[in-house]
């Protein structure tokens, strides 16, 4: 049925001008044949399809034109034509073992829709992203009760200690994912665990009042298992950091002491109030600095170069912990039992830089990334969440059926991983980032996962994309417990605004929600 | 206290207890200053010294307070008295190395808003992409065809046979005709790549094939009328608009659908990124069927009769249709009335179609006219020709010609350059068909066009039709089947919802303004305080005995006044804004003489309903008034329009 009446139909009336255009190329040619003149054109017109030949025969648009737009053009005329003709052996892969060739063109009219495209890509992304969130990595049990204190090893990331409430310290390894070492250290609670800057030793405080220096290492073969130090103190010690660059240690109870690893007793002690302190944290950039909360409300800080207190913040309720900011040294967060996280300026402490609120317990336990961008933190509603440091809101919540409290969390040194103990005695592994691929990314992986992340970015604030990305399961008991706390502070915001709106103007205070909890600034 | 102090140290004279609290602490770098004022004078004049030091301080101090913004001063406050070579010597013998006051940037950098600093590093962004993609054009390998005759001569003189033998091989057998005079006139279609071709006889003779190698795909005849034919997605689907029913095929020719939602379908449309097949049946519907569910989406009724002139917008995928009443209405599925409707003939529309940027339109109507429309801003018609039949079927190509059927001849119009409107002066080609046109398409990234007619179809070159560089992630005529398989993938996943059709297609990425101001003035009467108004202005306490009562009141007052004044300037000058606006309108609507777009249209009766699109996807139409002088409304035209001399 296809019958294919080729161009050489209409070639076969050949212009009588033909051998005119050949004498004009200096090419001598057989005038009659017609094939002649087409290689001919071929020559003069090179790969590119472009030619340069006299042509006559006007017959046929002749009777198509309308009059007025023609003149009869008698004899022979040059033209130039180009036609596309791309060979396909430019476009299309040598062998099979090559890969596919892709050209690109940027020109938008050959990519329309591009936002709603964009957009429904991004829609994807965040969906996928939603689909790979598994965040929950390895449980490491072992401990016979709860872990009560976690601490990094500051020169191996692999290498995690963790202290129990029977006075157990284990040193696991992240890797394998197992206890390589266990140690009796104290009697009742270890409180406190902290490593040496160096990674040597570390130091463990403990319910029988006594402070312990550990060899990292364990010991030889026939050796037993013996502190490299012990420092007998008067009152039970609840906290312990290591300053890290120096051979200074703190630890806190009913004071601060600074210690100096040489001696046993301390180099000053310095308190503000009588009433047990819970932490005391070094500051890691301006390292002389410390920070420690009490339960009297407060947060301290000291300069260890002073043998007095710099300043303190009373809050509305007892601060649990304190956790500097690694990047910026004057900031730092305090995990409160109202059920918020504060941020502080230490420069300015009458108002905290931002409340962090979403948890529905006590917040246990804070730590920083090593980016000094986002912070972790634990709570009493056996849920960690992470929050970024400038958002009110947390990003990301992790829970499980069986984590019951959560009593310390750290971020690990390479800011890819969660370690959280909980009362259930076990540490919980997680990813930072919840659906984050593990593993080493092939470049075109690394640059799907980019573009995806900057289009999330790019149409975070749409509705449809929002509400996807948001979305958690949470367990019933924090879920009713949100829903609960939200109706209460609704009630208490509408009780407020009715108060401003029936009394005098200007007599009741508009209190913003950061200064509300900041009860007073001590100097 | 005479007693010289020992050089490196600053014991603060006990006496003048005042005097000391006073004082600055001094620091370790000031001491240098000690040794050349006690050298001067001695014991008690230290007082007095102090005194006459001190204005010469603050100048000093003024001075680098101007010129920096941030009130904590970064650079050390060093009081650099000493002038002679002398004292620039320290105690320890040591030179300054850095000698003289310490340089002070002009202005240092401000801290700005979190959001304002984002937002100028993504603008900054965006406009190195821009230049890296337009400057990413040298890499482009393929030149656009083009056409010239001999200083001067009309291009419309050269005729296929003359171009075929010109061009090379390759290019000429592009050029072909299929003799099918057995089964009527023929609609065709090529595939998204310009890869494949499919055709459908109004007799029932269904045929798909690779046109560049003439491989044959399949070939069927389904005893029923065909009047239309499109390639879904891929070439491997073909939809086919039979007398009573849709129906779809595969490459094989297998009948895989029949659709019996859409019958007594007209035309075919198929909207490549939101996977729609837009229907226009003879009972009045517009249909959209979502070929990757299987859904039909929306079936709107046009209430305009018979349908028969269908187009795409190309650029937004919004569905033109032409009316026998002269009307061109403008459709989405997102909304039951038309977007918009534009009078473009008087007399029934015969053919629509729109260029690939969205940004012309040309229609042509039973009053044998040939129009033109710019569809950026206001729709107006930019050129007119009256044609001698009328053209019955309109195609544009990738690169912008315009190609018009007219009974059994094809004009081809050409503008000056891509993004200018075809000229429809001068026919760039013309060429005369075996029977009367049927069916018109430009091949995508071919310099071909693909005519069917009553007697078959023809494939003609025209040399500058088809973009030259393809993206081979978007349509790649070269792509294997791996290739397309993958590409399926990507496009089913990335499919645009229907919702998202609307007038621009960019409206998804502007600000929603309307409804953040409801949610602000919503969170205003929730909270009962507007968390974002300014503060009063608070004086801060200056130094003691500085900051009086008056004076504080006086810096309140004068902070006030400068707000005051900044909003009266700013309502004056909206005011002249508003002002200069008015003149303009007022100019404008003098008469159609002095109206701007006048030396564009030739012929001032069409006129356009329609309203801005809103941010969000709700744009309606909506009838405006009409203005008798110049234009007029409705199927029986009552003012006369002037045709532009020389049509």
């Amino acid at each position: 049925m296809l019958q294919r009446t080729d161009a050489e139909d209409t070639a076969q009336q050949q212009p009588p001008l033909a051998n005119v255009c050949q004498q004009n190329y200096g090419a001598p040619q057989d005038p009659v044949e017609p094939a002649g003149l087409r290689s001919a054109s071929h020559v003069t017109g090179s790969s590119l399809g472009k030619a340069e030949v006299f042509c006559g025969s006007r017959r046929r648009w002749a009777e198509l034109v309308p009059e007025s737009s023609w003149s009869p053009a008698v004899g022979a005329s040059k033209m130039k034509v180009k036609m596309l003709s791309r060979n396909p052996d430019n476009y299309v892969r040598e062998t099979k073992l090559d890969l596919q060739r892709v050209p690109r063109n940027y020109d938008p009219t050959l990519h329309p829709f591009e936002v709603p495209r964009e957009y429904v890509r991004a829609l994807n992304a965040t969906k996928l992203e939603r689909v790979f969130a598994k965040p929950f990595l390895a449980s490491l049990d072992g401990h016979r009760d709860g872990v009560n204190c976690l601490a990094k090893h500051p020169k191996n990331l692999a290498t995690v200690l963790s202290g129990a409430c029977d006075g157990e310290v284990r040193i696991w390894n992240l890797t394998q994912r197992n206890c390589i070492r266990t140690v009796q250290a104290h009697e009742g609670f270890v409180r406190g665990i902290c490593t040496r800057f160096c990674g040597t030793s570390f130091f463990t405080v403990g319910d029988d009042k006594t402070v312990k220096q550990w060899k990292m290492d364990g010991p030889g073969y026939g050796e037993e298992e013996e502190p490299l130090h012990t420092i007998l103190g008067k009152t039970v010690y609840t906290g312990i950091d290591h300053h890290w660059k120096e051979a200074v240690f703190a630890t806190c109870g009913q004071q601060v002491d600074i210690w100096d690893e040489q001696r046993t007793n301390p180099i000053c002690s310095m308190t503000w109030g009588f009433d047990s302190i819970s932490s005391v944290k070094f500051n890691p950039v301006e390292t002389f600095l410390l920070g420690s909360c009490a339960s009297d409300r407060n947060i301290v800080l000291y300069d260890m170069r002073q043998a007095t207190p710099l300043k303190k913040v009373i809050l509305d309720m007892r601060t649990n912990t304190i956790c500097w900011n690694p990047m910026e040294a004057f900031i730092f967060t305090a995990a409160n039992e109202d059920y918020n996280l504060y941020t502080f300026d230490m420069r300015a402490l009458d108002t905290p830089v931002m409340v962090h609120m979403d948890h529905v317990s006590a917040v246990l336990d804070v730590d920083y990334s090593p980016t000094g961008k986002e912070f972790v933190s634990a709570s009493f509603d056996k849920s960690i969440r992470i929050f970024p440091v400038d958002k009110s809101r947390s990003r990301e919540v992790y829970h499980t059926k069986r984590m019951q409290h959560v009593i310390c969390v750290k971020w690990t040194s390479d800011s890819k991983y969660i370690m959280c103990g909980s009362d259930e005695m076990n540490i919980r592994l997680w990813k930072a980032n919840a659906s984050e691929k593990l593993g080493v990314l092939t470049s075109r992986e690394k640059a799907a996962k980019d573009y995806n992340q900057k289009l999330k970015e790019k149409f975070q604030h749409y509705p449809h994309i929002k509400r996807i990305a948001r979305h958690r399961h949470l367990p019933k008991s924090i879920y009713s417990q949100i829903q609960e706390q939200r109706i209460m502070k609704e009630a208490r915001r509408r009780k407020e605004v009715n108060r401003i709106k029936h009394s005098k103007p200007g007599s009741v205070p508009i209190v913003s929600e950061k200064k509300k909890h900041i009860v007073a600034v001590v100097k | 206290m005479e007693t010289a102090p020992k050089p490196g140290r600053d014991v603060p004279p006990k006496k003048d207890k005042l005097q000391t609290k006073r004082k600055k602490p001094r620091r370790y770098w000031e001491e240098e200053t000690v040794p050349t004022r006690d050298g001067a004078s001695a014991g008690p004049p230290c007082n007095k010294k102090n005194r006459e030091l001190r204005p010469q301080r603050r100048k000093n101090a003024h001075i680098l307070k101007k010129s920096r913004i941030s009130k904590k001063p970064q650079v050390p406050k060093k009081p650099r008295e000493w002038k002679n070579p002398e004292s620039q010597r320290s105690l320890s013998g040591a030179q300054d190395p850095f000698p003289g006051p310490a340089p002070v940037p002009v202005e240092l950098p401000r801290s700005k808003a979190r959001t304002r600093s984002r937002l100028e590093v993504a603008e900054a962004e965006e406009e190195e992409t821009s230049i890296k993609a337009a400057r990413s054009e040298l890499l482009l390998a393929e030149e656009p065809g083009f056409l010239e005759g001999e200083d001067g001569e009309d291009t419309a003189k050269i005729c296929q046979a003359d171009i075929v033998e010109a061009v090379d091989i390759a290019s000429a057998a592009k050029h072909f005709d299929l003799n099918l005079r057995q089964f009527g006139p023929y609609r065709l279609n090529y595939s998204r790549t310009g890869r494949h071709l499919a055709f459908g006889g109004r007799r029932g003779h269904v045929a798909a094939l690779d046109w560049v190698t003439k491989k044959l795909m399949c070939e069927i005849n389904v005893m029923e009328a065909v009047r239309d034919i499109r390639f879904l997605h891929s070439e491997a689907l073909l939809a086919v608009a039979q007398n009573r029913w849709l129906h779809i095929y595969d490459n094989q020719g297998i009948e895989l659908h029949c659709i019996r939602r859409c019958d007594r379908v007209t035309r075919l449309e198929f909207l490549p990124f939101h996977f729609l097949l837009a229907t226009a049946s003879e009972t009045g519907f517009l249909t959209y069927l979502d070929v990757s569910v299987g859904k039909i989406v929306a079936a709107l009724n046009a209430r305009a009769g018979r349908l028969d002139v269908m187009s795409q917008n190309p650029y937004n995928a919004v569905i033109y249709l032409g009316h026998s009443n002269g009307t061109v209405s403008l459709w989405s599925p997102a909304m039951k009335e038309p977007l918009a409707k534009i009078l473009c003939h008087r007399g029934g529309v015969r053919a629509v179609a729109v260029d690939s940027t969205g940004t012309y339109m040309a229609t042509s109507g039973l009053d044998h006219q040939l129009k033109i429309f710019d569809l950026r801003g206001t729709y107006q018609p930019l050129s007119t020709r009256t044609l001698p039949h009328g053209a019955g079927h309109l195609a544009f190509s990738q690169r912008g010609l315009l190609v018009a059927g007219m009974g059994d001849i094809v004009n081809i119009w050409a503008g000056q350059d891509k993004a200018s409107p075809p000229s429809l002066e001068q026919p760039y080609l013309t060429h005369r068909l075996s029977g009367p046109v049927h069916g018109l398409q430009f091949c995508p990234f071919e310099d071909v066009l693909g005519v069917g007619h009553s007697g078959g179809i023809t494939s003609m070159l025209v040399p500058g039709a088809g973009e030259p560089n393809f993206d081979g992630l978007e349509s790649n005529p070269y792509r294997s089947r791996k290739q397309r398989q993958e590409w399926e993938v990507k496009a089913l996943l990335e499919k645009v919802p229907a919702e998202l059709i609307c007038l621009d297609p960019r409206a998804l990425a502007k600000v929603d303004v309307i409804s953040l101001e409801q949610g602000k003035k919503e969170r205003r009467e929730r909270l009962g305080y507007d968390p974002e108004a300014k503060a009063p202005f608070q004086p801060k306490p200056k130094q003691k005995g500085r900051s009086s009562t008056a004076s504080l009141v006086k810096r309140k007052r004068k902070v006030m006044d400068e707000e005051h004044r900044d909003k009266v300037r700013q309502s004056l000058q909206q005011q002249q804004q508003q002002q200069r606006h008015k003149e303009v309108k007022a100019k404008s609507t003098l008469g159609p003489d002095i109206c701007p777009w006048t030396d564009l249209c030739a012929e001032p009766d069409s006129r356009v309903a329609w309203e801005p699109s809103l941010p969000k996807i709700t744009c309606r139409e909506k009838s405006v008034p009409w203005n008798k002088e110049v234009g007029h409304c409705g199927p029986s035209p009552t003012g006369g329009g002037q045709l532009a001399p020389g049509v």
